[in-house]
Order: C-alpha cells, then structure tokens, then sequence
C-alpha cells in the first residue's frame, strides 16, 4: 500500500516527534554520564575532576542500595497487584446494570484527577494520624489502639495511597475493555450453565488481557518514578526509601552530584531491566 | 483599596523623585512559618516606605530547602533574598555565595543583634545573613498538671527529673502524655533533637579527628533514656511527631511537657490557638546529672542575599526593614508583644513590655546558654550544636535519624541504630576525604 | 449493553456499587467537609460530619494569603500549552505509524515509552544548569516544553492506537478519489479521530497538571503553578487541617470539574488500543 512518496512523507512527519525525544533523552542522558564520572559537589566548589568508578562503587556498596531496590520493586509490585485485582472486580461490577451508574462511575473515577502532593498530605494529616486521624477515631470507636500508620505499617500505607490514585486508571481501561466483551457469549455460557468462575475464567479474563498488560505497562512506568507521596509522608524513614529517592538523598540532601548520578544511572538499568521484560509480554499480546 | 493603592502610589513617587532610586520588585524565597506569613501580611507598609514591591515565594521548610540550594549552587538567580537558617548561612557566605551585610545603616543598629546569633550568621567575623527571628530550646510544661502531681520544675531542670515529672503527669485515662518530644526523621527534627539530647549526654558527633562517635557509650546512654522515657510516657506514633505534630499535640492539652524551639512558646500561650495557655510553664532545657552542657540549641531563620542578584539595594532594604526595631514596634502595635518575632535583637528583651511576656526571660537565658562554637563536653572540630557547619552535614544527619526513628518505633534496636549511624557517618566522611 | 435482569439482582448492584464508589471518593469528600469547618472543628473529637458551624474563613485566609488567580492561570497555560503542543507534534507521528507502518513502527514506539523511565531526581542538576543556559527558568514557555516532552509518548501511542482502528478501506477510497494527503488527514482522519483525540488531550492535561517535580523545581514567581501553591500549605505551625484542606480543595477542585464534565470521554476514550 504504501509508495515510496508515502514512506518519506511519513517519515518527515515522524521526525519532530522522534527528534525531540531523541533530544530529550540524550541531553540528560549525556550529562548523567558525565558526571556520574566526576566528583562533584555544588557545596564544596562544584566540579572537581575525575573520579573514575568511584560514584559507581560506593552508590552500590552503601547499605541502603539494596534495600531501596527492593522497596521500589515492592511498591510497584504491590500496587500493581492492588489496582488490577480490584480494578478488574470493579470494573465488572461498575458494567452491571444499576441505578446511577453514571454518578458512580464519576465517584470512582475521582481520586485519578487529584494530584499526588495533595493526596499525600491528605491521607498523612487527616487519615493516618495516629491522633487526629479518622482512621485513629475508627480504631478507637471499635475500642482498639489506633495504628501508626506511617512508622508501623509504613510500606502498607505508601502502597495504599498510591493504589487509591491508580486504582480509577485502571478501572477505566478495565472497563472499557469489558464493555466491548460480547454479551451474547456470555449469555450463550450463561445458557449452558457455566459456574460464574468459569465463565469469568474462561471468557472475560483472556478478553481482558490486552488490558490487564496495557495497565501495567503505563502504571509501571509511572510507578518506577513515585516520589511526592514519599517525600511528603515519611520523607525515605521506615523502610520506603526507593531508589529514586535515595537518588534524591545523594543529589540534594547530600549535594553530591556526582554520586547520585551514578545512582540515576542505576535507575535507569533497573527501568531498562523491567522494560524489557514488560516489552517481552506487552510486545507478544500487542501483536495479536 | 483603590485609595490605598492610589496613596501608595504617590507615596513611591515621592520617594522616588526623592532619592531618584526606582522602584523595583524583589522576589523572596521564604519558610511558611507563621512568623514569616505574618511578615508578608506587612509587605505594604515596606512598599509604602520604599517604593518596592515583594513577590512572596512561600514554601514548607524541605521544599524550600531543596529549591534555594539548587538555585545558589548553580548561580540561578531566581531569588533576591532567601530565607536560610543558621546551618547554611556560614558555609554558603565561605563559598562567597551571600552579599556580605557589613555596610547596614546606622540606624539599622547592627550591633543590637544578640551576640550569638550574630556569631552564628557569620563566617569570619563578617555577617551574612540578618536574623529575622532566632530560637534556642527549652522545657514547656503545664503549671497545673505539676501542681497536681505535687511537684515543682526547677529552673534547670535534670533529665532524671524530667523523667519522674514525665511519669507524675502521664495520665492515659484522660489522654494525656507525661511528655511529648521529637522523634520525627530529617535532621532539622528528630535530628536536631537527639543530636542536642546527645549533648547533654556528653556525647559528640565526631572527635578532633573527625572519627564517628556513635559507638561511645554517651550515644549509647541518651538513645537508651530517650526511647525509655518515650516509650513509657510519650504518645502513640512519636516517631512521627516533628514540631508541628507536638505543637497541636501540647495546644489540645494532651502533653504534660515538651522540649521544643522557644518560639514555640508564643504560640502554646496564645488563648486563640491554645486550650492550655493559661497554664504553662517555661524552664532550661535538661541536662544529665553532672554533665555541664544542656541539651538547647541555637537557630535563627534569617534573610540573605545571593551574590550576583541585580537587586541589591532594594533587597538590602528590605532585610533592614525586616529585621529592624521598628518592625518590631509595628507587630507590638497591632498584633501585641507576645507576638513580636523573638530571640533576634538584645533591646526587644531591654523594653520593659517585653519583659512582662511570661516566656522573654527563659527565652533570652535559653539563647546565651547555647555556644556554637563549645556545643560538647569533649571537644569537637566543628562549629553548631545540633547540626555540624559542613556542608555533608543535613544528608548525612537525616540518614542517621532515619535510622534513629526506625529505633523509636521499635522496627530495630538502639545498638542495631547506632551500629548503622556509626557506618553512615564513616562512610560519609571517608567519601568527603575527611579521613 | 444493557442486559435484562431482575430487579432485586439491580438493587444489589446498585448498592453495592454506591457503597463501592462512595469509599473511594471518600477522602475528596471528607478534605472538601473539612474545608468549611474552623481549625477548632477539623480535631474534633468524635469528628463532625455535617453538623458543624459551615464556614468560608479558610477560603479567605488562603485568598489573602496567596495569589490563587495566578498559580490557576499558570496551570491551565502549562498543562493546555503542553497539550496543544505535544498535539501538533504527535499527530503526524502517530498516523505516519499507524498508517506507513515499517519494521521498525513498533521499536520506535516502545522506544518513546522508555524515555519516560529516566529518574526525574537524577537529572534535576543538568536540566537546572541547562534552563539557566536557555534562559527558561521560571518561564511558563520553559515548562510547557518540559510537560510536553514528558507525556509526549504517552500522546503518540495513545493516538496511535486510535488511528489503527480507522479502516484502511476508507483512506484507500479517498485516495482513489485524488486526495491529496493534507487532505486525507484534515478532512478524513481527523473526523474520526476526535473522540480519540479528545480523550488523548484529556489524560494529558490531568498528568500535567498533577507533576510536581518539574513544575516545583524550575519555577519561582512568575510560572508557579498549583503544584507550587500547594507546598507552602503542607505544614505551618499549629493546626492547620482546615487550611490545608480549603487549599487542596481550590487547587484539584479546576481538574475535578473538568474531568466531571467530561468523565464519558474519558470512559469512551482510554483504551490504549486495549479493546480490538
């Protein structure tokens, strides 16, 4: 189908898109490399020379490195799992027939337009507490002690607010998704006596696939980066200290640059790791 | 308001044919503490005496940090005036970063500063930033819970009394905690906190050598009382209390004690905010028995200007204005002497209504105890008392009381915390070349 | 779409989905209650739901206290500008994939994705340096060019995958009839790509409008968005709760109406190419 003319106009009309993020990435890029390679610190005369692998060696060898990758992987697992599983229920249950489903699919869809400073500050201050905190006068209300949410269950509580803001996301996606599933199949299954699970199983599931990988593939990316819900609720204490913000420790609490440089470089292996391992599956179930 | 823009107006052109100086719009990075908001609620009067106008950059204290660090280090420019505590000041003014303050008018009367903020705003006798207002820490308590417990607060009082006031007052039936203290990570929190605690401990953060010192029993002795006392009289969650939490925590009445900022003091007797302002009391900061430096430290928020800003005049304007008598005078008039941003200059504590605010006194005794340049019973290499002047200092400090409050909220032990603060601390300055 | 069931299966839906949807909006719900009450009411112990003193005090101090009309107005320049932009640029890329697709249409495109997983944090020196370069610190123009950089593959594959749902037969036709490829793409393509683009437009404004790294990190005065208006309400001394929340309110309440309004296009809309 495709000419020849079609083929470099099509590519003239590609090149500001591709040119910019090519730009976009390299600058930056270019610059993390370089300094990652140098010692310098903005505090103590900025640019001091060349200090080989030494960035890359100590951001590896300090204590917090492993435990912070782990916390990311962790978070991003956690809320992955939370926002599809329920994501999918939710969608499911928003497609049935009801009363108002317009006003509640509105309800559900809010959290998603609040942004992730204020969803922190809200869900720290005015939630989680331990004194003034709704959920502290829940607990008490039910006669139990109220939680530290942010020292005792700290992950759990990151996790939580980040999952409240990416649940509607992905149960628009979801939902979309299912709404295009064919009822007559389902009420053909239905016919047949199929069990609920089964049909859930063996229909609505692999309908949603494509879904279920697109969700996860943009929460990922989005995820891998989560930083004002930490910064604002425990600042990187009890444990959720990520390697972005053990990145951000090294960069701006430290200002020594050219350490978190070599972090930032790090970051972006594990985002390449995970990329191509999400690439490998969304690529197969894109293709279909 | 149109009248009053009109009058302002006639005002900066008077005062520009005047001077033949043109008014120009200085933009300030500031803290949203309330003293600060307070200030920006004045702007008029400083626009309506110079001519200038103000472009407020209000931000909570990490932010702001974060912001005006990246912007003096990489010669930004965004900033006429910051506003910069006591930690940056003499290290920023040493990279020849700040606008040396050492041709203020006259009238400005620079020598009025008290001595030991002065000394803590500058680097080799020059002063580089104005203190807008400046805070040591002391013991507040309530009258009537120690009234009741049958007890009396010294004037300077010991650890170990603190410890059996603490459990006097403590009275979970009636939600009140014995005392409420910092534990919040970050090193102007919790860190500050122990790091003073650990002082009046006897303990150090480095010696001459600039060798950690957490593996010292001093450390090992104030975290072990610290968490004791915390733990047995202290709220639920305090290793996420900073100074905000146990503020609104000692307002509400649900704290016996609390060792905090002296500022905190105008707003703990303020009847508008406080349901205990009748109530309560002021005393040093405690010590340990027999060791001679109290755990109070020293700070100012002041007002500095980046060197290269095309707004020096204006800006050095509005640092006399800020920081000058008259402001002062002008929040006595409308707001009352309680109210008068504190702890900067030595006349406000010589004006006799001053001396009727039941806090002045502690306050100024507070402040002249505080030595930055003595912080420890062993000597030290370093300047500050509860934060070490270099510049490694904020991210390895907020590292360490990371590890501090993981302790406090019992997800590891005080050893295992230390064994940690002890390696960040090493590793730190190996990697600054230190060692 | 709407299937037949009975009544009672309806009513059970219907009350489990209110039930549902009220939790999760919830927090929105309780943060705008607590932004009419005093300080005082916001700690109430039992807290209050309804039967408070409403008030608009807050409002007011935050009105007074900050220039609420400038950060709105930078917010809606930066996040509309970056998606305008981000349009202009995105649309010929996304049909050129869609419908002159190559070996390569698909590696380009994960390729775009990728770009987003740079650390923010890790290059805030590098980029700070470069805009003091450029001149473009504080400058609304230096940020709706970061924001657009940023959702920038977010745009063209989201558009992509709606140009590949328009049948190729109709292009052909059109071809037949001599039409010149402005032509094709003004007055067939983007026809039926509107409800696409529509919904392309609308994610990417609520993503721009919500970062707040960049937006905190190179602005001061004269570009700070709502981002930045709502960091110097997040802990002031003493109680605040009522404060806080009357600014958290003003500043989601824009984008909430917005995505209100406009929640059917949305639902309609954000496939990424996930329904065949």
């Amino acid at each position: 189908m495709a000419t020849k003319a079609s083929r470099s106009a099509a590519r003239l009309m590609m090149a500001p898109a591709v040119i910019l993020l090519l730009g976009w990435m390299l600058v930056p890029l270019i610059m993390t490399l370089w300094f990652s390679f140098r010692t310098y610190l903005p505090l103590r005369g900025g640019d001091q020379g060349w200090t080989g692998f030494d960035n890359y060696v100590r951001f590896v060898s300090s204590s917090a490195f492993w435990p912070a990758v782990q916390t990311t992987l962790v978070i991003v697992l956690g809320v992955l799992v939370i926002t599809v599983c329920l994501g999918i229920l939710l969608a499911i249950l928003l497609d049935q027939p009801m009363w108002g489903q317009g006003v509640v699919r509105i309800l559900v869809i809010a959290p998603f337009f609040v942004m992730p400073t204020v969803s922190a500050l809200v869900w720290k201050n005015m939630f989680m507490d331990p004194v003034n905190g709704l959920l502290a006068h829940l607990w008490r209300f039910f006669g139990a002690d109220p939680i530290s949410w942010l020292s005792d269950a700290s992950l759990q509580s990151i996790i939580m607010i980040v999952s409240w803001q990416w649940l509607p996301f992905a149960t628009l996606i979801l939902l979309t998704a299912i709404q295009s599933l064919d009822s007559e199949q389902l009420e053909a299954a239905e016919m047949d006596g199929a069990p609920v699970l089964k049909r859930f199983a063996y229909i609505v599931l692999p309908h949603l696939s494509r879904a279920i990988t697109i969700v996860i593939l943009i929460q990922t990316i989005f995820l891998l980066a989560i930083f004002a819900e930490i910064f604002v609720t425990t600042g990187g204490a009890f444990g959720t200290r990520t390697l972005s913000y053990l990145i951000f420790q090294r960069v701006l609490e430290s200002q020594n640059v050219g350490l978190g440089s070599a972090g930032g470089v790090y970051a972006i292996i594990l985002a390449n790791i995970v990329a191509i391992f999400l690439m490998r599956i969304v690529g197969k179930n894109l293709d279909n | 308001m149109s009248f009053r823009n009109a009058l302002r107006a006639a005002t900066a052109l008077s005062l520009i044919t005047a001077s033949g100086a043109y008014a120009e719009t200085i933009t300030i990075a500031t803290v949203n503490n309330g003293d600060m908001i307070r200030m920006q609620g004045y702007t008029d009067d400083f626009t309506a005496k110079t001519g200038h106008e103000v472009e407020w950059v209000t931000l909570e204290e990490n932010v702001l940090r974060q912001r005006v660090t990246t912007d003096i280090t990489t010669k930004g420019g965004q900033f006429d005036i910051m506003t910069i505590g006591m930690y940056e000041t003499p290290i920023w003014g040493a990279n020849g970063w700040l606008v040396p303050l050492d041709d203020l008018s006259a009238e400005y009367d620079v020598d009025d500063i008290l001595p030991a903020m002065r000394g803590g705003l500058s680097h080799d006798g020059t002063l580089y930033a104005a203190p807008f207002y400046g805070e040591s820490s002391m013991v507040m308590y309530r009258t009537d819970l120690m009234e009741k417990a049958g007890l009396d607060m010294p004037d300077a009082p010991t650890w170990q009394f603190i410890r059996e006031a603490a459990a006097a007052m403590d009275d979970p039936a009636n939600d009140i905690n014995g005392i409420c203290l910092r534990g919040k990570a970050g090193w102007g929190e919790g860190g500050a906190f122990i790091t003073v605690t650990g002082n009046s401990f006897g303990a150090r953060w480095f010696d001459e050598e600039w060798n950690a010192q957490f593996d010292q029993p001093e450390w090992k002795a104030a975290l072990d009382f610290y968490v004791n006392l915390m733990n047995d009289y202290g709220p639920e969650g305090f290793a996420t209390n900073g100074f905000n939490e146990n503020l609104s925590l000692f307002q509400q009445g649900k704290c016996g004690m609390w060792i905090d900022a002296t500022v905190a003091a105008s707003f703990v007797t303020n009847p508008n905010d406080s349901t205990v302002a009748e109530h309560v009391g002021f005393a040093l900061a405690p010590n340990a028995e027999g060791v001679e430096k109290r755990a109070n430290w020293l700070w100012a928020w002041a007002l500095a200007i980046p060197a290269g800003t095309q707004k020096e005049a204006a800006a050095k304007q509005f640092i006399e204005w800020a920081t000058s008598k008259e402001y002062i005078e002008l929040v006595a008039a409308k707001e009352g002497w309680a109210n008068v941003p504190p702890g900067a200059r030595t006349s406000l504590y010589e004006t006799p209504e001053y001396q009727d605010v039941p806090f002045a006194k502690m306050t100024l005794d507070s402040i002249n105890a505080a030595d930055p340049t003595d912080p420890t019973v062993d000597p030290v290499p370093y300047v500050g008392i509860q934060f070490v002047a270099i510049p490694e200092f904020a991210g390895m400090a907020t590292e360490v009381s990371q590890e501090f409050s993981a302790a406090y909220a019992g997800q590891q032990t005080v050893d295992e915390a230390l064994a940690k603060a002890q390696a960040i601390a090493t590793e730190v300055m190996e990697a600054a070349g230190y060692r | 779409m709407a299937r037949a069931v009975t009544p009672r299966r309806k009513l059970i839906n219907t009350g489990l989905a209110w039930a549902i949807g009220l939790l999760i909006f919830f927090p929105i719900l309780w943060t705008i209650l607590t932004s009419f009450k005093t300080e005082a009411q916001a700690i109430a112990s039992p807290p209050l739901f309804l039967g408070f003193d409403w008030t608009l005090e807050n409002y007011g101090v935050v009105m007074e206290r900050s220039n609420y009309a400038r950060f709105l107005m930078n917010s809606i320049i930066i996040a509309g500008g970056s998606t305008v932009l981000g349009l202009i640029v995105a649309v010929p890329a996304a049909w050129s994939m869609a419908f002159v697709p190559s070996r390569r249409t698909k590696d380009i495109l994960l390729w775009m994705l990728s770009t987003k997983m740079l650390p923010a944090v890790g290059v805030l020196y590098p980029i700070y340096l470069l805009f003091i370069q450029l001149g473009l610190l504080d400058s609304r123009a230096g940020l709706v060019i970061v924001m657009m950089l940023i959702n920038l593959p977010i745009i063209v594959w989201m558009l992509y995958t709606y140009f590949r749902e328009i049948p190729v037969e109709i292009l052909e036709a059109a071809r037949m009839d001599g039409a010149t490829l402005k032509e094709e793409v003004l007055y067939i393509l983007t026809p039926m790509a509107v409800p696409g683009i529509a919904s392309t437009m609308l994610l990417n404004f609520i993503l721009a409008w919500n970062e707040a790294f960049w937006t905190l990190n190179l602005t001061a005065v004269d570009a700070a968005p709502l981002t930045a208006f709502i960091a110097s309400y997040s802990s002031p001394e003493g109680l605040f709760f009522a404060k806080l929340s009357a600014a958290s309110t003003m500043a989601i309440a824009p984008i909430l109406i917005l995505g209100w309004f406009s929640q059917k296009q949305l639902v309609r809309g954000l496939t990424f190419g996930a329904v065949k």
